[in-house]
């Protein structure tokens, strides 16, 4: 045993009457003042503008999707709370993203048990049974939409999902149109009309404006990584040119893979997501790089009509391996 | 407390305070309470005795040839001996001596330039000095560092020493050399912001400006940036043959080997809830109490007291506790502005790694130290190369206290260290 005498400080300077009692705590004293719930509502801020043009096409049961979504993505949270004997995190805001994201992804006429699923799979598999926020090995919002794709045919085919809609423009999935019967059919999109949402799709994704303009928002403030964002989007740019430049009557061109499908989304808001992406620069540049790649691959040769979330899905797996590719430590005896 | 900026894709940066207030002479405290490092047992030195009549610069020793010591910084009567344990575990002997009001200076200091009596009663100039490197023999010290900038923000009581001082600056560098022409020294440098590049080239040390961005005037990043060493992780700068010592002290031994008075004041920058910092002249051992009186500074329940800077301080839980010869900072905060943190998991997001001046991945780090796996944290995550700038902490979205897991990582090494060499 230590037979040494304990010397409390406190006997040397008690804390009389009046005095008063101060926090004692570590180093630094200084904040930025960043909060998760403050990142969260901005994610959340920017991808309104794609929301907004959602509603206003689809109407009230695009409004519908979305809400329903993000309240269960949110009660999902809450009773993974309760089961898990943890703290509340409904308020950060987390949960709240990936609802909103997921509610975007999908069709204005998306079943309620579709979404009750999807948001299950999103929160609870995707992330909860990992530990919650900041364990997520994979992009929740993406592995829901992967899971929903590969089980239930009718419901991400947007040709069949957005039948009954005549929007004054042409209904078609344009990513459909051009797996199918080749570059002649996409002649009837103009790229204009697909950067200002003119084009079938889900309903927060195809308001290529809004997605660009809440996506340069989140990168200029700081919110998400403008590394995975760009290096992504150039991934489906330079893949694409080659795809066109290769047989131009079989493959669309650069700027049509770029303003449909989920490109804009997932460059701004999947891709980027913090805990399943990496940290350091070019582990960055490679994650998007070769995810844009891969979407663009899917797309033009693969059996999927979109490849965004398989791509990013299989880059999140390879993440942990690629943030191993890091500078070395300024004084790292190897 | 400085905010993100609005924009925030590109690092914060933040700017050392290169605008130091003048200094105001604060009278002699009523009493001074002095630290005197490690008696083994714990017991009270046997040289000291409470009623003891002791003057200004006198030497107090544990015993007659003991190494630690303390310098009285007033005239008056050894009042109280306690035994006094610090926050990093340090035992330490608090000497309180009430002051009588006049100064009745001690005369047993010679003004040989020597290391001997340099080690004899420099050990505790205000500023923190440590000759103890030039006499160990497994170093071999070529270049002296005088640091001429703050080690932390807000904090400008070294900047000040080198507007207002900068011929006992001169003085003290002279003494250094003197001290050191019969050894290995070849370089003695002065680092300084830019503003006082004027001041600082009087001085008769070589020059070198240093960027007002934190954490750039930190030994470790002096070493990097003026001098191209980098120093392997987990040694000290002295282990690169680099001693580091501020403006302060040798602006203290330039008077000393002038005067013949040892130093027994200490420059202190004092920041309110405002953030607003001035500068004064306190007696070394001066409670904080009267310091803060003096500046007109009142706390409530739940602020904060902290000594040192915002980044890098360590926190007071008593008004009473004495300024020390190396207490640079004196800073209020109130409960509403002070940094709280939070037990949220580390989410990811990468703001860590690129603001770290050393690159290490503080994203893989913390979750090691948050898991106690710290031998793992130091072979895979850079554990020692840390500089402990505090900047990881500072931009952390889910305020994980990475700077205090850090600390905690290292002393809890140190242990395992210690307990395989013995």
């Amino acid at each position: 045993m230590n037979s040494e005498k304990l010397v409390v400080p406190h006997a040397l300077f008690p804390s009389g009457k009046g005095e008063k009692k101060l926090v004692v705590a570590h180093a630094p004293f200084w904040h930025d003042g960043s909060k998760i719930s403050t990142k969260n509502y901005h994610i959340m801020l920017a991808a309104l503008p794609a929301v907004l043009m959602g509603i206003v096409q689809y109407g009230a049961p695009a409004l519908r999707v979305i809400a329903f979504a993000t309240a269960c993505a949110m009660i999902w949270e809450l009773v993974m709370n309760l089961v898990m004997r943890k703290p509340f995190s409904t308020g950060d805001g987390s949960a709240a993203v990936t609802g909103l994201l997921l509610g975007m992804l999908m069709p204005a006429t998306a079943a309620w048990w579709i979404i009750i699923l999807g948001t299950f799979i999103a929160i609870v598999v995707g992330k909860q049974i990992f530990g919650g926020i900041g364990f997520n090995p994979l992009n929740p919002p993406l592995l829901a939409l992967a899971m929903l794709l590969i089980s239930f045919k009718g419901v991400f085919d947007f040709n069949e999902a957005l039948l009954n809609y005549d929007l004054g423009f042409a209904m078609t999935y344009p990513l459909a149109d051009v797996k199918h019967f080749g570059t002649a059919a996409i002649d009837k999109f103009s790229l204009g009309n697909l950067f200002m949402g003119k084009q079938a799709g889900g309903i927060g994704c195809t308001f290529g404006l809004g997605l660009g303009a809440g996506g340069l928002y989140l990168m200029l403030r700081g919110y998400t990584r403008w590394e995975i964002s760009l290096s992504f989007l150039a991934g489906v740019f330079v893949t694409a040119l080659l795809f066109n430049i290769s047989d131009s009557t079989k493959y669309a061109g650069p700027m049509f893979h770029l303003f449909t499908g989920y490109t804009l989304i997932a460059a701004f808001f999947l891709a980027p997501e913090d805990s399943s992406s990496p940290v350091n620069l070019i582990p960055m540049l490679i994650f998007g790089a070769l995810a844009g790649l891969m979407t663009v691959l899917i797309r033009n040769i693969g059996a999927y009509v979109d490849g965004v979330p398989f791509s990013i899905l299989l880059m999140n797996l390879a993440n942990p391996l690629l943030d191993n590719i890091r500078p070395k430590a300024i004084g790292k005896v190897v | 407390m400085i905010r993100r900026s609005f924009l925030g894709f590109g690092k914060p940066r933040l700017q050392y305070n290169l605008s130091p207030s003048p200094i105001r002479e604060l009278p002699i405290p009523d009493k001074v309470i002095l630290f005197l490092k490690g008696t083994q047992n714990g017991g009270h030195p046997s040289e000291i005795k409470v009623g003891d009549a002791v003057k200004t610069g006198q030497r107090l020793a544990a015993s007659p040839d003991s190494d630690e010591y303390v310098i009285s910084s007033v005239t008056g009567t050894v009042t109280d001996l306690v035994p006094y344990v610090d926050a990093y575990g340090g035992k330490y002997t608090a000497i309180t001596i009430k002051a009588g009001g006049q100064d009745n200076w001690d005369d047993k200091f010679n003004k040989k330039t020597t290391f001997d009596t340099v080690l004899k009663f420099f050990e505790y100039a205000p500023g923190n000095p440590s000759f103890k490197p030039f006499t160990d023999p497994e170093r071999t010290i070529r270049t002296i560092i005088i640091n001429g900038m703050d080690q932390d923000l807000v904090l400008t009581a070294n900047q000040c020493v080198v507007q207002n001082e900068s011929a006992e600056i001169k003085n003290g560098v002279q003494v250094l050399k003197n001290m050191t022409n019969m050894t290995s020294i070849d370089r003695i440098v002065i680092t300084v912001p830019e503003n006082l590049v004027q001041q600082a080239n009087t001085t008769g040390a070589e020059l070198k400006v240093v960027s007002a961005t934190y954490p750039h005037s930190l030994p470790h990043m002096i070493m990097k940036d003026m001098l191209g060493k980098v120093v392997s992780a987990g040694d000290t700068v002295e282990d690169t043959g680099v001693v580091f010592i501020s403006a302060e002290a040798v602006a203290a031994l330039g008077v000393s080997f002038h005067t013949g008075q040892l130093p027994v004041t200490k420059v202190v920058t004092v920041v309110g809830k405002d953030g607003n910092a001035t500068n004064v002249r306190v007696r070394i051992g001066a409670p904080i109490r009267g310091v803060l009186q003096a500046c007109r500074i009142t706390l409530n329940d739940r602020d904060r007291l902290i000594l040192g800077g915002p980044m890098r301080g360590s926190p007071a839980y008593s008004r009473d506790l004495p300024v020390q010869h190396g207490t640079d900072g004196i800073v209020v905060q109130d409960e509403d502005n002070s940094a709280k943190t939070t037990d949220y998991p580390c989410i990811n997001c990468g703001e860590c790694v690129r603001i770290c001046p050393v690159k290490i991945p503080v994203n893989m780090l913390v979750r090691f130290l948050e898991a106690g796996l710290y031998e793992d944290a130091t072979a895979m995550y850079d554990l020692e190369c840390c500089i402990e700038c505090g900047l990881c902490s500072y931009v952390c979205i889910s305020r994980i206290p990475i700077f205090q897991y850090i600390r905690l990582g290292k002393h809890e090494l140190g242990l395992i260290k210690t307990a395989e060499e013995a």
